[in-house]
């Protein structure tokens, strides 16, 4: 299947200004749509993700409408969806 | 020869300040005369900016950064056009392997090499570890032996996270190193980085039931002259020191000074007997004494200390100093620059005897380095 990953503003640098990424990745889970990432652009992984696989503080990542923090983080189900989407949270002062 | 930020060409003995703050570096540059300073910036908007360094052992002068996005994580950045344009975000990769357990959370420290090794250069991160690259900073892996430190489970974070914040290279032993970091202390190293030892006898931990442990203090800044190079001046967490055996062993120089406390420490370029300081009043508060601004100096090596306040506010002056915020540089008479928590830069251009406000109004500062364009 195909998903489309979107990518926010500042990471727009790092996909040649592309806001969207297509992705071919197994029926499966978000973090193997990331892994697939990882392999085709690795320095905008490195943006979402620390050095141990931990999705950023601030970076929030969407599996359709829902935040993959609650609904099981990287082992989420894609479940058919199409859009998975980045963006940051809202902090800052 | 390369444009500086205002656009018209910089020259050699023109001064570059380069400031971080914690909503991006700003670029100061004046003649060799520094009275008056032109501003560019903001670099980097929105990204905290705690290490920048100005690298001129090449042709022409390498601006360093280090911004860090509280969203996106820390980049290090490389500009050899004096800031008019910064590699991508996709260079100069700095991670920890994934097998250390360990993310990148800072860099406090970006130090170029000696100057007959052009490819050699340092960073100290958060979570302290040193850096090395062997390649002029296109490369960087983690110095093995003190990665894998025996000590590490024991060092902890201060108020200013588990950063190694100082490196200072051995001016004729290219095998010796010493690092400073909070907390944790001073280590050093004989040979190349393989193992490292903690060198912190004398130097006091206020803050542990053992005032004089083998590590574990919070020292906040160490500096040395090539000149004598085995003499070392430090400034820790409560207390003020000087070492003349290479960091073996520490003696208090605390004379005269209102506190001992404080974060900045620079030495002055060409006598090894001079060191700046800003003293901040007690652990809890950590702003200037009496509210009075003043940077002290010593001329002999510690055995006393005098302010320095012409040009700088004496009343109401709630002011903060960090670590890496004060700086000389290398001209003749020596300029002495340091910026506040609050935003203001100050800059003397005859070696702290006369101040004078270059700017106020930036967010927070954390750092300053200045560079004589050669």
């Amino acid at each position: 299947m195909s998903v489309t990953l979107v990518v926010p503003g500042p990471l727009r640098d790092l996909t040649g200004g592309r806001r969207t990424i297509g992705l071919d990745v197994a029926e499966g889970t978000v973090g193997e749509a990331f892994d697939v990432l990882r392999g085709e652009i690795p320095a905008l992984y490195d943006r979402i993700f620390t050095e141990q696989r931990e999705l950023r503080p601030h970076v929030n990542v969407f599996v359709g409408t829902a935040d993959i923090r609650w609904s099981g983080g990287l082992d989420t189900p894609l479940a058919g969806a199409r859009e998975v989407v980045i963006l940051p949270s809202v902090s800052g002062g | 020869m390369p444009q500086n930020p205002s656009g018209s060409y910089a020259r050699p003995g023109d001064v570059v300040l380069m400031v971080g703050t914690l909503k991006g570096a700003f670029l100061f540059t004046s003649d060799a005369s520094r009275k008056s300073w032109t501003m560019d910036g903001p670099h980097f908007p929105g990204e905290e900016v705690y290490a920048l360094a100005c690298d001129q052992r090449g042709a022409s002068p390498t601006l360093w950064a280090a911004p860090g996005s509280a969203f996106w994580g820390v980049t290090l950045r490389r500009s050899d056009d004096l800031g008019a344009s910064w590699s991508s975000k996709e260079e100069r990769s700095v991670k920890f392997p994934e097998e250390s357990g360990l993310s990148l959370t800072r860099i406090w420290q970006i130090r170029p090499g000696p100057a007959d090794e052009p490819e050699t250069m340092w960073l100290g991160v958060e979570p302290t570890c040193l850096f090395r690259s062997d390649d002029g900073g296109d490369s960087w892996a983690p110095v093995e032996g003190f990665l894998h430190h025996e000590h590490r489970e024991f060092w902890t974070p201060g108020g200013g996270g588990l950063c190694l914040h100082t490196i200072v290279p051995h001016a004729s032993d290219r095998k010796r190193m010493l690092v400073a970091f909070s907390t944790g202390g001073v280590y050093k190293t004989r040979d190349n980085g393989l193992t490292w030892a903690p060198s912190n006898v004398g130097v006091r931990a206020e803050f542990l039931p053992d005032k004089h442990p083998e590590f574990g203090q919070c020292v906040h800044k160490v500096v040395g002259h090539p000149d004598k190079p085995d003499r070392l001046f430090l400034q820790n967490h409560w207390g003020l020191y000087r070492s003349d055996d290479w960091a073996e062993s520490w003696q208090d120089i605390a004379n005269g000074v209102p506190s001992d406390f404080g974060f900045a420490m620079a030495m002055h370029p060409k006598n090894p007997d001079t060191v700046y300081i800003v003293p901040l009043e007690s652990d809890q508060f950590r702003c200037v004494p009496e509210a009075k601004m003043r940077v002290y100096r010593t001329r002999d090596g510690g055995a006393s200390w005098e302010p320095l306040s012409k040009g700088l506010p004496q009343e109401g002056a709630y002011e903060t100093v960090l670590r890496d915020a004060l700086d000389t540089d290398s001209a003749d008479p020596a300029g002495v620059y340091f910026g506040t928590r609050s935003g203001k830069l100050y800059a003397s251009a005859d070696e702290g005897d006369r101040w004078s406000l270059v700017h106020e109004g930036l967010p927070p500062i954390v750092c300053v380095k200045s560079a004589v364009l050669a």
